[in-house]
């Protein structure tokens, strides 16, 4: 059976960060802008993470932005994820940028405390970030700091909980009832 | 006599001889909304000052539903996201799941992914097309539209059985083969459809009243198209020439001869005008794709990932084997991350997939093009007057199972 099968080895192996292949120049350039906005670099299926400090994601936004050879000037997603209630960094808020002259993405990652899920707003950046971030609020209670509208925008606003959380059963705690 | 009514502060009319400014509440149940989006409207006159999308009123929880469910059982999940181009959300999805496993998928089925998909685009903007002339008052374009969608959904109920939730792609190709004599229903589409846009211009560009509806209204520039996030059609709208089938091909996007509609106009008339373009371009990559239909396996060589053939099942008991793990197992995908960009009818469709191993997703989100560009409706609609912000409701053609989810 195992002969059979060309990608038997293959989806196994897990996807290792490819520490031969070049390095991004999206990270290369962030990193000589300021040494302290890279923390970690993964190279992966052909896409580039980069992980930064949340102090430190809005200037990186920014810098990313306007960046001559980058120009990262749009911003296609944010959105969340949680690891779980045992991990101690339990929240990750990734940023898909993508430039519409350059045509090349990255992805920005930011993780975060469960007890301190605080994370600067990139709505001074990208005004769409202003939906993005309010959902990721919404479904993760991650508290997007200086953001304009900080309300629940999926679920109502009376609602208990953040839905997406591991934690949070499927069918919720009891029926939502508008009373 | 009266009874206390409870009434929310923001709909209070405030009774002030010099302030004529009204707060009104238009939606969920408004047909031109376009399903169950509600907008907090404060008017001055007739014209809008302030414009609130309120969302939320479809939220369904797909994106924690994905967490509890396997990888092959999600994708029916996808078609009910926006239900006018359930394919398109197939293909996003199964591609992102075939970059996380690194599988290779067949021309064959590449090729018929790409047929549906621009059938499918062009469904789409049909409805569109019918219901954005429906809310600026030309009813009949509605009928006209409407007859040509039913031969695209018989095409698409031919292949796979449904017509409004495919699930047509599956990860590793295709669900089967399309039937005996598909290509000959298809080049009769293709063959028709021409004409169809022809009556389309006939009734609705060359009509005056459409376009004093629709020209200088609803106007974005490209710098704030950009920073909103808009893409797609709307984007196109304000000559920005970004389309991820040419800046990120996949699909085998890239070997089809096919142009990008742009307009420089940032109104409603310039989105309009692009996705009419656009049919016409659909139309030629359906043609092309039809004649480069091979024939040829339509499912990637996988046989842990891909259900074996029924008749396999009946001679071979490795593929029965198979076939009982993947149904009553799943496949473990191994860990990792991918965001997955295609071109839907409406902009750009990213998916989102976290994979930590094992046989069901630990995290799935959808970039809904609608979402983004429903956003950006506060800064279109300001200045304008209430009986265009149908219009540019329209011209952004918003689906609201993909906003809420």
């Amino acid at each position: 059976m195992e002969e059979q099968n060309p990608h038997a080895n293959a989806p196994e192996a897990p996807i290792e960060p490819d520490a031969g292949k070049t390095p991004s120049p999206t990270a290369t350039a962030l990193q000589r802008q300021h040494q302290e906005w890279v923390v970690e670099v993964v190279q992966a299926l052909d896409e580039t993470t980069i992980i930064v400090p949340r102090a430190h994601i809005a200037a990186a936004c920014s810098f990313l932005k306007s960046a001559p050879g980058l120009e990262f000037n749009f911003l296609s997603d944010i959105c969340g994820f949680d690891r779980g209630p045992e991990e101690d960094r339990r929240f990750e808020v990734n940023y898909h940028l993508f430039s519409t002259t350059k045509h090349h993405r990255v992805r920005l990652k930011v993780l975060l405390d469960e007890d301190d899920p605080h994370v600067p707003t990139v709505t001074g950046v990208w005004r769409t970030a202003n939906w993005h971030e309010r959902e990721t609020y919404d479904l993760f209670g991650v508290i997007f700091d200086g953001h304009p509208d900080l309300r629940r925008i999926l679920l109502p606003d009376d609602w208990q909980g953040h839905a997406l959380r591991k934690d949070f059963p499927l069918r919720g705690y009891e029926p939502y009832s508008l009373e | 006599m009266s009874t206390a009514v409870n009434i929310p502060s923001q709909f209070e009319i405030v009774d002030q001889p010099l302030d004529t400014q009204m707060t009104i509440s238009m939606g969920p149940q408004h047909p031109s909304t376009h399903g169950v989006l509600r907008l907090e409207l404060v008017l001055d006159g007739e014209m809008v000052v302030k414009a609130t999308p309120d969302i939320g009123y479809l939220h369904t929880g797909m994106e924690k539903l994905f967490e509890y469910r396997k990888y092959q059982q999600g994708i029916v999940i996808t078609d009910r996201m926006d239900y006018l181009n359930p394919l398109g959300n197939n293909l996003a999805y199964v591609m992102a799941v075939e970059k996380l496993l690194q599988l290779e998928i067949p021309e064959r089925a590449q090729t018929i992914r790409v047929l549906f998909c621009e059938l499918q685009r062009i469904a789409s903007h049909l409805v569109w097309l019918g219901t954005h002339a429906l809310d600026i008052g030309a009813m009949t374009v509605f009928f006209y539209a409407f007859r040509e969608r039913e031969k695209i959904l018989n095409l698409i109920e031919a292949a796979s059985g449904g017509r409004l939730t495919p699930s047509y792609f599956r990860i590793g190709g295709l669900m089967m083969d399309v039937p005996a004599g598909f290509e000959r229903r298809v080049k009769q589409f293709l063959d028709d459809f021409p004409q169809a846009i022809k009556e389309f211009h006939t009734l609705v560009s060359g009509n005056r009243i459409f376009q004093k509806r629709t020209q200088g209204i609803g106007y974005i520039s490209a710098e704030d198209a950009i920073d909103w996030g808009l893409s797609g059609p709307c984007l196109r709208g304000c000559g920005v020439n970004v389309d991820v089938r040419r800046t990120n091909p996949y699909s085998s996007y890239d070997q089809y001869d096919f142009e990008v509609p742009i307009e420089q106009d940032c109104d409603v008339w310039a989105r309009y005008m692009v996705r009419m373009r656009e049919m016409a371009e659909s139309h030629k990559i359906v043609t092309q794709a039809l004649s480069r239909l091979k024939p040829g396996s339509v499912k990637a060589d996988a046989p842990k990932i891909v259900l074996p053939d029924r008749e396999a099942m009946k001679t071979h008991m490795d593929a029965l084997i198979h076939h009982f793990l993947i149904v009553a197992e799943g496949f473990d995908v191994p860990a990792g991350e991918v965001y997955h960009p295609i071109e839907a009818s409406k902009g750009e469709l990213g998916v989102y997939i976290k994979s930590i191993g094992g046989p069901k997703p630990a995290r799935v989100h959808f970039r809904g093009p609608s979402f983004v560009n429903l956003s950006a409706l506060p800064h279109i609609a300001r200045g304008e007057m209430i009986a265009d912000v149908v219009a540019i409701i329209g011209s952004l053609d918003i689906v609201l199972g993909e906003i809420d989810r």
